[in-house]
């Protein structure tokens, strides 16, 4: 939903970043407001993780440039729990599995760093399991889930099902999915859908990093950004991802080369 | 997605290093001998400590085959030359002999071991364990000794059982781990200045946890403290080892030796949690600590386990081992090593199959951080008449920081075609991007480390008891924490 008017929750300008000296992002710009859902899309490699991965704060990749402001606040400062305590929130393209650390535990002790942010008192294990069996049936999981290391052994699907179990347990303000629909069957991708707009509201926003319209169709987008190159090339309404869907992104070649060519006029004469 | 560089290997590094919370010195008087071994010194120790003539001759024996044999070097450690003439091997705090009561113990004392967790005094002594706390040579005090003797059970330091229970120690000492077992063994066997003695009559479950708590304190001594463990027939206990020292940037050797020994339907749950003094960064000072450990399951039924959290000392060489002689008796091993900076560790255990029918378990978990390293060595020996025996074996290492090193060495003899061995091993690398999945979830950095550390190892705490377990937690912890940065 757009208004005008919302306030801003995330305002990224110009942020380049690279990994292992390699520039990867090469300048994103991108205003989220508080009730919108955006869409990134783009091809393989064109930068979206890495954007959801900085923004979170991976130690890996290193900014060079630009800003970040969430909620005014400069969001690059803070170290990535701290940013997770106030409301950002990263669903993981590839969910790391963490052996021998209760999925249970994990989750209380996450939810319990979010609500201390937010001066609520903490959940001690009776409250949390209350908590916890009413946000899984957001996602419809099994309890079982529960009692098992953090993802170890958990099927693709499953992985992203607790992906959005910690989304529902953290009430983020702003939250980034990553690719959450890959790998989910129909039912599971219904499932998440649900719960991603029963968890949405006009306080928060997703950005959704997405190559398939299926989940655009569940879902619908206020913005579609493609990423190339590191890049936002292109922003429309929900119709440019149909179009995406229709033509592919062979345009894209074409629209960076000329891109490339105003911003680095010297090399396009040596290449000429 | 690509494998993201280990960037906070510095900061994972800089985590596990924090300062020794234990390293004060108590300034005390103490009774030193003279720096040096010889066969006066041995006869001086004896004579100190009033000894019945068969355990000079015991010392004495040790020490002449002490002199025939040969610093170990088959270890995956490495240490300048100790030098043996360099050691004080007997020093008391200055006080007349053990007192009574505790209100006689020097305050300085108590002082120490309340400030070490080990509250001694009426009031405060913890409700559920009977302690004895050994400072440098000589046991200081042991609590709820009345308490026990009510259930015929037996619970001082090694000097008083050589006096007051001479025909039980006579009987045993020596027969789990003979004095020329090895290096270190004779020595101990030799010097061995104080520990614990435990006996539990038959039929009886030990009414609470005992524990010692070993200080070292002076900086030029060693430590050989000598530990027995009886448990007759049906009788039961459950014993915790606790032990700290001050930083001293000179090293000190701690050569113990303990013995368990479960006749039928018996059994003892030793626990440790070991945090020498480690060394600075550098590696310069810190414990030296070989120690041999054995315990014989001799009655049928009976059961020996082992469960250690090494977290300490400069050197760690180990090998808590259980001879299952009784048949269908039990040895386990549950072990935990963390190393960090310049420490080395060499730990494991021996599991000596004699009987039909005996099991065996072996868990162990090495954890390497900074510039350490830690090996696993473990032997299974299944003998001719092992009929039916079994072992379980798993062996896993976590390496933190791109610095550490982890081994394993796992042996296994056989003499028993149908025996069945498992063995498993693992080793993982607490990666940036675990570390990041925590992170990215409100989990702070230090906490994150903590509860990875804490979920590789927790196999092994379930199996301390509840008091310990708590205290490792704790300790692990410490040793995590840091600044973030
Ligand atoms: N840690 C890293 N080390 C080396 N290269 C990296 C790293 N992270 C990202 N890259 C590179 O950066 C580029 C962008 O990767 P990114 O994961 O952001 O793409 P993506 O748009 O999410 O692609 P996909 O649609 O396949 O998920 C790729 O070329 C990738 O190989
Ligand atoms: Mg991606």
């Amino acid at each position: 939903m757009i208004r005008s008017d919302a306030p801003v929750l995330l305002e990224i300008r110009d942020l380049r970043a690279s990994v292992e000296e390699q520039p990867i992002l090469k300048g994103v710009s991108l205003t989220i407001r508080a009730g919108e859902i955006h869409a990134v899309m783009g091809r393989n490699g064109s930068g979206k993780s890495t954007l959801s991965k900085v923004l979170a704060g991976h130690p890996a990749y290193r900014v060079i440039g630009g800003s970040v402001l969430y909620r005014g606040e400069d969001l690059l400062a803070l170290e990535p729990e701290q940013r997770a305590r106030i409301g950002l929130f990263l669903g993981f393209q590839y969910p790391v599995e963490i052996p021998g650390v209760s999925n249970l535990e994990f989750l209380r002790v996450a939810t319990n760093a979010r609500r201390q942010q937010q001066g609520h008192d903490e959940l001690d294990t009776f409250a949390f399991e209350d908590l916890v069996h009413e946000r899984l049936k957001v996602v419809q999981m099994d309890p079982a889930f529960l009692e098992r290391s953090v993802n170890e052994g958990f099927s693709g699907g499953e992985k992203k099902r607790n992906e959005i179990l910690q989304m529902a347990l953290l009430e983020p303000l702003v939250a980034i999915l990553d690719e959450t629909d890959s790998g989910l069957d129909i039912d599971a991708l219904r499932i998440v859908a649900g719960g991603v707009n029963h968890l949405a509201s006009a306080d928060n926003a997703t950005l959704l990093i997405t190559h398939y319209q299926r989940l655009l169709d569940v879902i619908t987008p206020d913005y579609v950004h493609v990423m190339a190159a590191g890049r936002i090339l292109r922003t429309g309404g929900k119709e440019l991802a149909l179009e995406l869907e229709e033509s592919g992104y062979d345009w894209v070649d074409a629209e960076i080369e000329r891109l490339e060519a105003t911003l680095a006029p010297g090399i396009a004469l040596e290449v000429g | 997605m690509p494998a993201a560089p280990m960037t906070s290997a510095a900061t994972v590094g800089d985590l596990v290093s924090q300062p020794y919370r234990y390293g004060f010195v108590t300034d005390i008087e103490t009774e030193k001998i003279a720096k040096g071994l010889s066969e006066d010194v041995v006869r001086l120790i004896s004579s100190k400590k009033e000894e019945p003539a068969f355990l000079l001759d015991f010392r004495l024996r040790a020490y002449r085959q002490w002199l025939q044999m040969e610093e170990p070097d088959w270890a995956a450690i490495g240490h300048p030359p100790i030098d043996y003439q360099n050691i004080i091997y007997y020093a008391a705090p200055k006080q007349q002999a053990k007192k009574a009561s505790l209100d006689e113990v020097d305050p300085k004392l108590l002082e120490t071991f309340e400030k070490l967790g080990i509250p001694l005094s009426e009031q405060k002594r913890l409700s559920n364990v009977a302690v004895d706390a050994v400072f440098d040579s000589v046991s200081i005090a042991t609590t709820y000794k009345e308490k026990l003797a009510e259930h015929g059970v037996i619970f001082c330091s090694i000097s008083e059982a050589v006096k007051d229970h001479a025909e039980l120690i006579e009987r045993y000492l020596g027969t789990v781990v003979p004095s020329n077992d090895n290096y270190f063994a004779a020595l101990n066997s030799a010097v061995f200045s104080d520990g614990s003695f435990v006996f539990i009559p038959k039929g009886v479950a030990c009414p609470m946890d005992l524990s010692t708590y070993f200080r070292i304190n002076s900086g030029d001594t060693g430590q050989f403290e000598r530990t027995l463990i009886v448990a007759e027939a049906g009788a039961s206990v459950s014993y915790l080892e606790g032990c700290t020292a001050p930083m001293f940037d000179t090293n000190q050797l701690h050569a113990a030796v303990v013995e368990l020994v479960t006749l039928e339907d018996a059994s003892i749950k030793y626990s440790t949690v070991q945090n020498w003094y480690a060394g600075d960064e550098n590696g310069v000072g810190g414990i030296y600590n070989f120690v041999t450990k054995r315990g014989q399951c001799r009655g049928d039924r009976s059961h020996i386990s082992w469960t250690q959290v090494e977290t300490g000392s400069a050197i760690t060489w180990k090998y808590p081992s259980c001879v299952l002689q009784g048949a269908d008796s039990i040895g386990e091993f549950y072990s935990v090593a963390l190393t960090n900076n310049r420490q080395q560790a060499d730990t494991g255990t021996k599991m000596i199959h004699v009987g039909p029918r005996t099991r065996s378990t072996i868990v162990s978990k090495g954890i390497s951080a900074g510039h350490s390293s830690n090996s696993y060595r473990g032997l299974v020996q299944i003998g001719p008449k092992a009929v039916g025996a079994r072992n379980y074996s798993q062996c896993d290492s976590m390496l933190i920081g791109d610095q550490a090193a982890a081994n394993t060495y796992p042996y296994i003899r056989s003499q028993q075609p149908d025996a069945r061995i498992e063995h498993e091993a693992s080793t993982c690398r607490m990666s940036a991007d675990q570390l990041f999945y925590l992170q990215s979830r409100g989990i702070g950095f230090e906490e994150a480390v903590s509860m990875m550390v804490s979920g590789f190892c927790r196999d092994v705490f379930n199996q301390l008891p509840m008091e310990f377990a708590a205290e490792a937690d704790k300790l692990l912890a410490l040793k995590l924490e840091g600044s973030v940065g």
